[in-house]
């Protein structure tokens, strides 16, 4: 009896080893998916220590060290600019980072909930299309030269001549980030609503014994109940800060605009693919990578020491 | 509880500031509807309500425009097989990694989140993608997006909700692992695999960049998808009106107005379709997003 005992632990045992083996030979696949898409390319950093020109292998181009990093920082006309445009764009699409917040405040005190509803259903749609056809609509509505926006305002004698926000260098920023406004508020607000939604509601019965008024309520009860998102959602746009999205700037920046709205995504592309300045283009690359890195640990380092609570 | 719905001052201008924003949000689309449906001289003198001089021109000389058919059914081929491979690698992949068995786990877990912080850069990618032949291939719009770290953790958290007697009750019956995947693990976590469903798809649809990067020259074939084509129809700026006279340029300019309003409606129509229904799976969405890797 006992031996059969032992025959039976071994095959379980040996099941389990083969469970195991299992497990890992299906895992394979998908973890040589990652490799090739999101680990290989880490081999291409080297192309940014050599003069890499298309249709080379690596070894066959010549070594230069940190030439293309110096050339990025000495001659550097061009990253001083592509830094303030990315700095620039992030920094007020952060400071715009509270309007959802509020946004949300104000549909929450919405008393008509089916009207609410259809407010946060309707506002989120712009998040959902592309940013080709946010093109599209700003190209149709805002700025060719019998665009609606065009038609109106002349028509109103407000404007001697059409008006274009394309083209326009001066308010490129601005005209920028309200149109990402316009695409992600309604979105955005979603999970401050949610937020509010949780606020213990006996805080508000409180603030109703004591007498506040609406404005207090929201003042003493909602805001402080919504700091800790507001917070981590900040951290996390913190550490995207160089990452402000190729699609939005590629399409909406004109030959015009670009002196304003050429950031690191679209610079790399033009540099790289375009100019075919394959190594420089790498070099500014790994710097921003790097740079990011930086500013996520950052980010975390500040949510574990404020919150106590790391944010990944 | 009644003298609550009362409607004060405040409450009114709060109203009518979100029915603004909510105006701002919904018009373009209408205005790209109505315009689409217009005659082009409606168009060129102003059409802000409804269509004036209906006509369905422009919905009609959409065949003009070259590889329009072939770009809608590449756009919906990605985003078809592009949300079915996401959804069955990355849900697979959160389920081994799940498992308890599985050795290694937490180094094995972290192979995979690390590839949502690590970003090589735009170039090495690019000459990765050249360098394994999948430029000019309609691969390259499905498989780099297949196993995503993202939708791994969402899944993962999910499926260690789902009570262990469960599987273990099925491994003593002798199911494999295929098995109890399909059978138990896909099941109840349809919630989640719903909301991957949508994003995954929603996202297929909308994205042209990975077109403009690596579909490229005459190799790219009918490969280009709908989001593209728009692109490259809206950067056309001027039409070619060859020994037409500047009255007739204008007018093709117009026409050609129309021809991309329509475009643009096309574009747009398979996200409003499905939006309605889709709209819980949003909000879920990003309350699920909310959670911590």
């Amino acid at each position: 009896m006992g031996d059969n005992a032992v025959t039976k632990r071994v095959s379980r045992l040996s099941g389990r080893r083969q469970k195991q083996i299992k497990l890992v030979l299906f895992l394979l696949p998908f973890m040589a998916m990652v490799t090739i898409f999101s680990y290989i390319p880490l081999f291409g950093w080297s192309y940014a220590f050599v003069d890499y020109s298309p249709g080379l292998q690596l070894w066959e181009c010549e070594f230069v060290g940190l030439k293309y990093f110096e050339r990025i920082f000495t001659n550097s006309a061009d990253f001083i600019k592509v830094m303030r445009n990315t700095l620039a764009i992030s920094s007020l699409n952060i400071c715009c980072s509270v309007l959802p917040a509020i946004f949300a405040i104000a549909i929450s005190q919405v008393k008509y909930k089916r009207f609410a509803k259809v407010v946060q259903t309707c506002t989120s749609i712009p998040n959902f299309i592309s940013w080709v056809l946010v093109y599209s609509i700003v190209f149709m509505l805002l700025s060719s030269e019998n665009s609606a926006l065009n038609n109106i305002l002349m028509g109103l004698g407000l404007i001697s001549s059409p008006v274009n926000p394309l083209t326009d260098v001066d308010h490129a920023w601005a005209v920028q980030v309200s149109i990402n406004v316009w695409k992600t508020l309604g979105y955005n607000a979603i999970i401050y609503l949610s937020a509010i939604t949780s606020i213990d509601q006996e805080l508000y019965q409180a603030a109703d014994v004591d007498g506040a008024n609406n404005w207090q309520k929201i003042l003493h009860v909602t805001i402080p109940g919504l700091l800790s998102t507001f917070f981590v959602l900040l951290l996390l746009a913190i550490s995207n800060m160089l990452s402000n999205g190729f699609d939005q700037f590629w399409l909406l920046g004109t030959g015009m605009t670009w002196d304003k709205l050429e950031v690191f995504d679209t610079y790399v592309y033009r540099m790289g693919i375009r100019n075919m300045e394959y190594s420089l283009a790498t070099a500014m690359g790994i710097f921003k990578s790097v740079v990011s890195i930086l500013l996520l640990s950052f980010a975390n380092f500040a949510s574990k020491r404020l919150r106590g609570n790391s944010i990944f | 509880m009644e003298s609550k719905k009362r409607l004060t001052v405040p409450g009114a201008i709060n109203i009518l500031i979100l029915l603004l924003f909510t105006f701002l949000c919904l018009y373009p689309m209408w205005y790209i509807f109505i315009n689409s449906w217009s005659s082009p001289a409606a168009v060129n003198r102003g059409v802000y309500f409804i269509p004036l001089e209906f006509t369905t021109e422009a919905y009609t000389n959409l065949g003009q425009i070259p590889g329009l058919t072939s770009s809608i059914f590449i756009s919906f081929a990605r985003t078809i097989s592009g949300t079915i491979l996401t959804v069955l690698c990355s849900s697979f992949t959160a389920y081994l990694l799940a498992d308890k068995f599985l050795p290694a786990k937490k180094f094995l877990y972290r192979f995979f989140i690390v590839t949502m912080y690590v970003n090589a850069g735009f170039i090495p990618y690019y000459l990765t993608i050249s360098a394994i032949g999948l430029r000019n291939n309609f691969l390259v719009y499905i498989l780099p997006a297949a196993v995503q770290a993202y939708f791994i953790i969402l899944i993962k958290t999910y499926i260690e909700s789902i009570p262990g007697e469960m599987v273990e009750s099925a491994e003593m019956d002798g199911a494999g692992i295929f098995r109890i995947y399909a059978q138990i693990i896909m099941p109840l976590s349809k919630p989640i695999l719903a909301c991957i469903v949508v994003f995954t798809a929603v996202n297929q649809w909308n994205t042209w960049s990975d077109d403009m990067f690596f579909m490229q020259g005459r190799n790219a074939g009918n490969l280009h998808c709908l989001q593209y084509l728009l692109y490259q129809n809206l950067q056309s700026n001027v039409v070619t009106s060859v020994g037409a006279g500047a009255a007739a340029g204008a007018a093709m300019k117009v026409s050609s107005m129309t021809l991309r309003m329509a475009m643009s409606f096309v574009t747009i129509f398979p996200i409003l379709c499905v939006y309605p229904f889709m709209q819980r799976y949003f909000t879920k969405g990003i309350m699920l997003g909310a959670v911590k890797g």
